[in-house]
């Protein structure tokens, strides 16, 4: 009798150790992760039942922190302020690899394959590569030239097809690709006088055009990685037709930036507006006016609507643009600092970190309704899982 | 004394702003406590989104004690009223006033630690 039992009682046993974090089998496509800035914290999130999971502590400075997901969106790599690179298993709530990886980050990536994981630094500036797996180093490119001694801090680093990381050199005004098609020592090639200061970057959602946006100048400039021989070029030059600009308080974040139909929408740097500019021909079709200088402008997964926040002093307000007529069609105030938001991957809801407020609401899509909301510890970035499959994020 | 530019017509902003700086009592006006913690979760939350959370640095340069000892409180003074041209340091005189500005110095000169 004892003997056919000890099975059973083996696997009461593995149940009970793993503690009360495996509540069974399940997948991850509908969590996620909420960066908790201050505490150095983040929640793990389920956002079919819309509440947090559980917290893990350690994770150094997150100011500024941004994640991205393995393709088995089951581990999560952070960056944080302090340049610490975390990897966080979301199903154990564990860390499970953290390097320092450099004095002072802003961001990272993924490679289109999963295998390498880039981040880039503004001190002392430049690009480190790693092993997703191990977080063991595998590149790492300076952001100088031989015979200079401070490097660039670097920029709106993502992913682009072809096992490329593409980003941008915030003091020399560059654009740099590190291809690792072909193994693990990069080819980098260098784009030359690509705009002054740029302060962050996108890629637009099939991987074809890299775009900078420039503190320095009226303009944001254009790689097109189908046709990397045609170089850079500018575009919505002088959209601030020399009219003084308001004081940033924050700088716009570009990924994410919203591209709905035919049209992609930027930020007007010191203004109160957004630049509409046509996906095909990147010439400018309209302006919308709106309540405050814009930080993130994130499209609707359905393409419908644009949601926007915005810098101090306005950074208590939401709005809601559509897409078809370009204009505000809804201002919410869901409280001071609102940080960031995130869509559920079929847009169904919308998530918002509430700063100042320590909460993350969580909004319908369709009736612009709060549906619920639960308590965070100065939320700012929220991440799901779904972003593990789509280049640029 | 506090000030903020909620609507966006600037020159409202402007208008108010001069007479808070020519007003004398504001130069002498003791900021109530509850301003002070504020000031304090500002430097810490929204200097800190350039100049990072610990003020270590960001696209800011780092914030500390040390990096601060060689300059003066005036050079401060300057640099958060009307930003640093050229650079994504904007000019704060928008949104604080006189004594809001050398109280930011006062807990930037302290350091992070002691910011309650
Ligand atoms: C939008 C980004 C941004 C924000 C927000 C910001 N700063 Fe700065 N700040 C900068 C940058 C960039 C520099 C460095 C400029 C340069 O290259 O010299 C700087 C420089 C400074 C300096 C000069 C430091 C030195 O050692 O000379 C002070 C002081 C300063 N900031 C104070 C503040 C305070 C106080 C706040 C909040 C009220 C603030 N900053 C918010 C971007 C910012």
């Amino acid at each position: 009798m004892m003997v056919k039992f000890r099975p059973y009682v083996l696997t009461l046993f593995a149940l009970l150790l793993s503690g009360c974090v495996h509540e069974g089998l399940r997948g991850t496509g509908d969590m996620g992760l909420v960066i908790e800035r201050t505490d150095g914290s983040i929640l793990i999130v389920d956002h079919s039942v819309g509440k947090s999971l559980g917290r893990i502590e350690g994770l150094g400075d997150l100011s500024h922190a941004s994640a991205v997901y393995s393709r088995d969106e089951r581990y999560a790599y952070i960056f944080g302020r302090d340049g610490g690179l975390t990897k966080v298993d979301i199903l154990t709530r564990k860390i499970v690899g953290r390097v320092i990886q450099g004095g002072n980050s802003i961001g990272g990536a993924i490679s289109q394959d999963g295998s390498l994981v880039a981040v880039s630094n503004y001190k002392p500036g430049g690009v480190k590569v790693f092993d997703s797996k191990t977080l063991d180093l595998v590149a790492d490119v300076p952001a100088k030239e031989a015979g200079e001694t401070k490097g660039s801090k670097t920029v709106g680093l993502v992913d682009a097809p072809g096992n490329k990381f593409v980003y941008g050199l915030y003091d020399a005004g560059e654009i740099w690709s590190l291809d690792f098609s072909k193994g693990r020592t990069p080819k980098i090639t260098k784009y030359r006088d690509t705009g002054t200061q740029p302060y962050d970057g996108l890629i637009t959602p099939e991987g074809r055009y890299y775009i900078s946006g420039l503190f320095g100048e009226d303009g944001l400039s254009l790689l097109d990685l189908w046709h990397t021989d045609k170089g850079v070029k500018r575009i919505l030059g002088g959209y601030g037709k020399g009219e003084k600009a308001l004081p940033v308080y924050k700088m716009p974040h570009l990924e994410g930036w919203a591209v709905a139909d035919d049209l992609a929408f930027l930020p007007a740097i010191g203004r109160h507006e957004l630049l509409v500019v046509n996906r095909r021909t990147w010439e400018e079709v309209g302006r919308v006016p709106i309540h405050g200088q814009p930080v993130f402008a994130m499209g609707q997964p359905d393409g419908r609507y644009i949601w926007v926040n915005f810098a101090l002093p306005h950074n208590d307000t939401i709005q809601v643009i559509d897409v078809e007529t370009l204009k505000v069609i809804k201002t919410l105030k869901p409280g001071k600092g609102v940080l960031h938001m995130e869509f559920t991957p079929r847009g169904d809801k919308v998530w918002m970190s509430v700063r100042d407020a320590n909460r993350v609401d969580i909004y319908d899509t369709s009736t612009f309704e709060r549906l619920g909301h639960f308590e965070a510890k100065r939320p700012s970035g929220i991440f799901f899982t779904n972003r593990a499959h789509k280049i640029g994020l | 004394m506090k000030i903020f530019c909620l609507s966006s017509r600037t020159w409202l902003c402007v208008a108010i702003l001069s007479l808070a700086l020519f007003a004398p009592v504001s130069a002498k006006a003791e900021l109530s406590d509850e301003r002070k913690s504020e000031l304090a979760y500002f430097l810490e939350q929204d200097c800190g989104s350039c100049h990072g959370l610990t003020r270590q640095g960001g696209l800011g340069s780092p914030l500390t004690p040390e990096t601060v000892a060689e300059t003066d409180d005036e050079t401060l003074f300057d640099v958060i009223m009307n930003g640093i041209p050229g650079t994504p340091m904007p000019s704060w005189k928008p949104l604080f006033s006189q004594d809001e500005v050398h109280y930011l110095i006062k807990l930037i000169r302290k350091g992070k630690d002691y910011d309650g």
